[in-house]
């Protein structure tokens, strides 16, 4: 059982979470940049309605697969790490906190947002204007909060936690 | 005032930033 629980647990947080990371990183660092140079020659267009879909779809998914995951590995100790009840469990809060912000941040603002891009809700021309700077910003957001997280995450476990905290 | 979300370099040094002051935050916490 803890084969299943913690191996192959961690295993699916860890996969799914580097395809979310990835993802993200892929639009600050690539995406944006891209878009910004093709709106010259015309491919805009097509990036944004054979890749952007694409890459937001596994993005928002894997975002899911990672958090749930995340919590299943927790499991009865969720509360010692989100509350900080005990002192091995406080580096993996704060990854959960800031993991848990990511991810309330993808759905409840990044997402519902590049819907009235990709005109998938209706939106008037202001409203996609503010939709595309407050998804620019959220987004740029999760890129800062994914550095702590990656932090407390990969420190947070055995030898690398008494290295890294004592 | 620039926003420093608006470039990556700013983007980055920010997690950088955030991540050390959690990390002294975290210290004292765990009282290290």
């Amino acid at each position: 059982m803890d084969f299943l629980h913690f191996g192959v647990g961690r295993w699916v947080h860890i996969m799914a979470g580097v395809m979310w990371v990835g993802l993200l990183y892929y639009f600050n660092f690539v995406h944006a940049a891209a878009m910004k140079d093709a709106q010259g020659d015309g491919g805009a267009q097509a990036i944004a309605r054979h890749v952007a879909p694409r890459a937001l779809f596994y993005f928002r998914w894997a975002a899911v697969v990672t958090w749930l995951a995340g919590m299943w590995i927790l499991g009865d100790k969720v509360d010692e790490a989100f509350l900080f009840k005990e002192r091995a469990y406080v580096p993996i809060g704060v990854g959960a906190w800031l993991g848990t912000i990511m991810f309330v941040n993808v759905w409840a603002i990044i997402w519902p947002n590049q819907r009235k891009i990709l005109g998938l809700a209706p939106a008037s021309a202001d409203e996609v204007s503010r939709a595309r700077r407050v998804t620019f910003l959220a987004s740029r957001l999760n890129v800062v909060l994914s550095m702590p997280m990656l932090f407390f995450m990969s420190a947070s476990g055995g030898l690398f936690r008494t290295a890294v905290f004592g | 005032m620039k926003n420093p979300l608006d470039s990556l370099t700013g983007t980055v040094l920010c997690g950088l930033a955030l991540t050390a002051v959690l990390y002294y935050l975290v210290l004292r916490l765990m009282g290290g």
